[in-house]
């Protein structure tokens, strides 16, 4: 029940930090799951996340993986509802609230101002998760390649994200 | 936006809560390999032709400026224009049911075969390469969000203090973004005027 406690209050919190996107969340969520509480490695981390990025709806979806590990099916639900029911409240009541500011003049303000700390925040994630996931120069290579396809061609991400990962494999078993 | 009324395609009427339901259910399950948005736009605007383009790109502004995954807040909002209250937890249950049930059930088989080294290359190497779509992400952002020399201060200061120095999160989401919000503050008189940022591109 304590556990179940523990990731109830970790999963809120961390939710209310995806401003910009999951990946803003990325550092306190190794911070936390990882250091803190211990109830992944990094490895494994990177490895759920690796998986959500096959999974089909938001990346983010792998916080049902860690649940689970942690407390099974329960522990998954209770994350689920934890990281997805605050914001959602959040969001539902602002939303209605928003279009009664639209002329306020911070409005546009508080959107400038947290534009650019949301990319300061998914750039922070980007550099803890390359930390962990570019340990070699094959590694750097994919990331790169990743980026030089996505930027040049309209292919679906999901392409080339298979694809390093055909290639890490084929490179283990030569 | 500029599109001309004959060229949208006609809103059609709010579906049932049910149909809602499952055109959520529909694009949370095959929106593969990230870039959820872009599904949900050619889901809501051009197949199901329940909102129009200006409606998405305003909502989308909001979605983007709130914590929250961009998919589930843009559920929510979509589903309560839609549907109402009602409406929106449909809509965000549709949106995250597949992945959730799939991540669970990953979770699971890891246990089973995740300390194969063979699975742990693999999944090794696709960490690898999302971090070449963050990148992507991180670019197509910076393009729509960062206007002035000032905001690329905002983003590196806050890069800076959570990746290197450790600050927790809410601090540097707090301090600098009342530092940003304060230097983008409304000013009646002077040349400079805060702007929405307008996503322009919804599909990107």
């Amino acid at each position: 029940m304590k556990q179940l406690i523990d990731l109830a209050t970790v999963f809120g919190y961390i939710s209310l930090l995806t401003v910009g996107g999951g990946m803003a969340a990325f550092p306190e969520l190794k911070q936390l799951t990882v250091d803190t509480y211990h109830w992944v490695t990094f490895p494994e981390l990177m490895h759920y996340y690796s998986l959500g990025q096959l999974a089909p709806g938001p990346n983010m979806m792998m916080v049902a993986s860690i649940g689970a590990q942690v407390a099974g099916l329960p522990g998954a639900a209770v994350v689920l509802v934890a990281f997805i029911l605050p914001t959602g409240l959040l969001t539902f009541g602002i939303g209605r609230l928003w279009n009664r500011l639209a002329n306020w003049p911070w409005r546009a303000s508080i959107q400038r101002g947290l534009g650019s700390v949301s990319v300061g925040l998914v750039l922070a994630g980007g550099i803890v998760l390359a930390r962990g996931a570019l340990t070699d120069l094959m590694m750097i290579a994919l990331a790169a390649g990743v980026f030089a396809l996505l930027m040049l061609t309209k292919i679906n991400p999901a392409i080339p994200i298979v694809a390093s990962g055909l290639v890490g494999l084929a490179a283990y078993m030569i | 936006m500029s599109k001309s009324p004959a060229v949208a395609p006609p809103v059609a009427p709010p579906p049932s809560l049910w149909r809602l339901f499952l055109g959520f259910l529909m694009m949370g399950a095959t929106s593969l390999g990230g870039g959820v948005i872009a599904y949900l736009r050619t889901g809501l605007v051009t197949r199901y032709r329940w909102l129009d383009d200006a409606t998405f790109v305003e909502l989308m502004a909001i979605s983007q400026s709130l914590p929250g995954l961009n998919a589930t807040n843009m559920s929510i909002l979509a589903g309560d224009r839609l549907r109402g209250w009602p409406g929106a937890l449909v809509a965000a249950l549709g949106m995250c049911l597949p992945g959730a049930s799939i991540m669970t059930a990953a979770a699971f088989a890891y246990g089973i075969g995740g300390d194969d080294p063979v699975s742990k290359a693999f999944l090794h190497a696709i960490a690898a390469g999302a971090v070449g779509l963050i990148t992507v992400v991180l670019v197509q952002l910076g393009a729509k969000m960062l206007t002035e020399i000032a905001d690329y201060v905002f983003v590196a200061l806050t890069a800076v203090l959570v990746a290197l120095f450790h600050v927790p999160v809410p601090y540097a989401l707090i301090g600098v973004g009342a530092l940003a919000i304060w230097w983008h503050r409304p000013r009646s008189t002077g040349p400079h005027k805060a702007t929405d940022p307008q996503p322009n591109d919804p599909a990107s």
